[in-house]
């Protein structure tokens, strides 16, 4: 198409309002809200960080820490998160805070990666004991939109994974990204050890 | 054309209908000036989002709270989303009422929804054309499967539909593009109903509007795989007014194109009979404009076309103008789904896809057809996918750190599905009309929905659940588990009715070539003129009706008939 014929075409026509870039489809959205404008505190962010890198630790890929999964997933949830899945997750954070205390002593952020991944591992088997498989079948981040609430770990967990995933780090370094493919084959061959084609959204 | 305020013809709405109406039109030689109610989407330039990685939106695609609570409709489904977000229409700014539920989604844009559609493209059968006469519902469609066939070839050829001919009665085949291809497991698939339903039951390759051999001469390059559609297509690939028929109307230097042009009305002579043009509201400076034409082309989609013949000559008839059936408004239509069957297909391990499709498979409508019968009326299709799980899976087993990312981001198993797209007849009592109580946000009033799914769509949701079941258990589909969801009528996004064809005026609101009964220099060629819904993605239909529509009305003002 000729872009300049077109507006020629616009413009000539009778009473035409003027066509402003600022009428747009496709509207370029604001960024989230900045992390020191959440309600999530300093102090947070380094136990949910803490809780990323148990989750999603760097391997042989870069992991939650690497592809700056912590600050992305806080910021989600504050914008998308409704009020009792907001503090269903704050709930959580308080939770394994005081578990840490309770079973070593002392704080989250402070464990041997060990400890947090035992710590974090129970957390795990006990939320999956509660979802139903319906729940678990949901996808990562359709959590957000479920009605119920799921046990705050699983929330955590699908987050981490939601945000991990679709972040470039995740996308490009850690599964395979093409954004043009420029063809489709149905019949690609599979090596075990290939990674998953990155989520679209 | 001396006066800018003239034309020989104006085309209401600029969607996939309206775009087909100003190509045929200025084709012809007509001075046309197209009305978009929205705002300009340039080819193109304005795809912002085209190459977006995930990650380059604020919320990685998702809504936000405040988009929730802002879209009462829109959150209803899949068009609530950072991606596509500015284009599906605003309940703040376009409120509706509901009676019952009905699920609009609009997009007030020039292109309107054909930047937005899921481009499954495919003709109706004969029977399809015959059934509402056979079975004695609503009235008979006042033309046959022939009157459309050729029509049917010309728009196939210039949108470029790519698919397969698969020599099916009940799918006919068309003028295709080489089709896209199914992947191994539905191939496989394929076969295995093909043996266990005895050549009777079949799994083709969806037919979708998208180029698979570039074209040059309309700046259009094949498909590349990307599945980003509804970002719209920086290659052109699948058919839009932006890709294909704005640039063949624009080429010819008849059309003129008029973006934030609401029309609030049709401006009927009753002396005449006939409408002399429409007045417009400026949706950014509130001022109206009366534009005088010789014949008017409705395209403003379904119920947009039907709203503005009810607010129009309103003192003349109370409903408006083409209400004097007591038809218009009525007999609303969609297709009903969100209903049928997914399963898990062993094996197939060493085997994975590359490219994203932009089409799944289809399964033609094979109840009621032959000597098959139900205890319901028409039929239904199925369309779906057999694909590799990715990392929206079930991961519960996988636990959590090195263990949980190793696992989760090599591909699970197969698994196929298919959603069931159900024909919704044609009733009466299903109906939409003005509400002059609740305005939008130009004081216009607004339409308020009654009507639902009825006893026939629910007898006829049993089978599209256990049907596809049955299909995947007969082919050695695991864990197969059917499913009906929620659905509202509309959700399928193929409104249809509300203005229908017909054969007595008395009955029908238009004629055998679109023209409006009480107005016959009016055309409404969108969804609206369905006589009945068949089982097929509509808009295909809406092309063929329109270029015969328009060809049709561009011959009637030569012999001086309108």
């Amino acid at each position: 198409m000729n872009r300049r014929e077109l507006l020629k075409m616009i413009a000539a026509a009778t009473g035409a309002s003027l066509i402003g870039a600022d009428a747009m489809a496709y509207v370029e959205l604001p960024d989230a809200t900045p992390l020191e404008k959440t309600s999530f505190s300093k102090k947070d962010y380094l136990l949910w960080e803490a809780i990323c890198d148990t989750i999603i630790p760097r391997t042989d890929t870069p992991g939650a820490v690497d592809a700056g999964t912590p600050a992305f997933t806080l910021r989600f949830i504050h914008d998308c998160y409704r009020a009792d899945q907001l503090s269903l997750f704050k709930r959580g954070l308080v939770d394994i805070e005081q578990q840490s205390q309770r079973q070593y002593g002392m704080a989250f952020t402070k464990l041997a990666e060990q400890q947090r991944y035992q710590m974090l591992s129970a957390l795990n088997d006990m939320a999956n004991a509660t979802n139903s498989n319906k729940t678990a079948e949901k996808g990562l981040w359709q959590v957000v939109e479920e009605k119920g609430l799921p046990p705050y770990f699983t929330m955590m967990k699908q987050v981490t994974l939601f945000g991990f995933f679709t972040s470039e780090v995740g996308a490009t370094q850690v599964l395979r990204y093409v954004s043009i493919p420029g063809s489709y084959d149905g019949n690609y061959p599979y090596n075990k050890g290939d990674k998953v084609w990155a989520p679209e959204y | 054309m001396s006066d800018k305020y003239t034309y020989d013809a104006i085309v209401v709405g600029s969607g996939i209908s309206g775009g087909w109406a100003a190509k045929e039109l200025t084709e012809k030689g007509l001075k046309v000036l197209m009305l978009e109610r929205g705002k300009n989407i340039e080819h193109v330039k304005d795809y912002i989002n085209a190459h977006k990685g995930p990650w380059e939106y604020p919320h990685h695609g998702r809504p936000t709270r405040e988009m929730v609570e802002q879209e009462p409709v829109l959150r209803r489904d899949y068009p609530l989303n950072e991606r596509t977000w500015g284009t599906w229409t605003s309940h703040q700014d376009s409120p509706y009422e509901e009676k019952q539920r009905f699920d609009w989604y609009r997009s007030y844009n020039v292109g309107g929804r054909s930047l937005l559609w899921g481009r499954q493209s495919y003709r109706l059968n004969e029977e399809d054309f015959l059934a509402n006469a056979k079975e004695g519902v609503a009235v008979d469609w006042p033309i046959r499967y022939e009157d459309l066939a050729d029509w049917y070839s010309y728009v196939e050829k210039f949108a470029g539909i790519s698919g397969a001919k698969d020599g099916l009665d009940v799918l006919p085949d068309g003028d295709f593009l080489p089709p896209m291809a199914l992947n191994v497991v539905e191939k496989d698939i394929a076969a295995r109903i093909k043996k266990a339903y005895g050549g009777q039951r079949h799994l083709i390759i969806g037919r979708t509007a998208h180029l698979t051999e570039s074209r040059p001469e309309q700046n259009r390059v094949q498909c590349q795989y990307r599945s980003r559609c509804w970002l719209g297509c920086p290659f052109g690939s699948y058919f839009s007014t932006q890709s294909a028929t704005l640039p063949a109307a624009m080429a010819t230097g008849n059309l003129t194109l008029r973006p934030f042009s609401i029309v609030k009305e049709l401006i009927y002579d009753k002396d005449s009979q006939r409408v002399t043009g429409v007045e417009v509201l400026d949706a950014e400076t509130n001022q109206t404009y009366v534009f005088k034409s010789k014949i008017v082309f409705l395209n403003a989609s379904t119920l947009n076309s039907t709203w503005v013949l009810m607010n129009s000559a309103r003192d003349v008839w109370d409903n408006g103008l083409g209400s004097s059936s007591g038809e218009l408004g009525h007999n609303l239509m969609d297709h009903h789904f969100q209903v049928g069957a997914t399963g898990l297909v062993d094996g197939y391990e060493d085997k994975y896809t590359y490219g994203r499709r932009p089409t799944g498979f289809y399964i033609p409508r094979f109840v009621n057809w032959g000597d098959d019968k139900r205890d319901y009326l028409r039929g239904f299709g199925y369309q779906g996918r057999a694909f590799r799980e990715g990392v929206y899976r079930d991961n519960s087993a996988m636990g959590i750190g090195a263990q949980l990312k190793e696992a989760i981001t090599e591909p699970g198993p197969w698994k196929i599905g298919a959603n069931a797209f159900g024909e919704v007849l044609p009733d009466h009592r299903n109906k939409v009309y003005l509400n002059n109580e609740v305005k939008d946000k130009w004081g216009l009033p607004v339409l308020e929905f009654d009507a639902t799914i009825r006893d026939n769509e629910l007898k006829m949701r049993k089978d599209m659940a256990s049907e596809m079941a049955a299909m995947l258990e007969a082919s050695g589909v695991k864990n197969v588990v059917a499913y009906d969801s929620e659905y509202a009528l509309g959700m399928g996004i193929h409104e249809m009715g509300t203005a229908r064809m017909g054969r007595d005026p008395k009955t029908s609101v238009l004629n055998a070539h679109n023209q409006v009964w009480d107005a016959p220099n009016v055309f409404v060629t969108d969804g609206a003129a369905m006589t009945s819904a068949s089982c097929v993605n509509p808009s295909l239909t809406y092309m063929a009706l329109t270029a015969r529509a328009a060809d049709f009305a561009v011959e009637e003002l030569k012999r001086g008939n309108i």
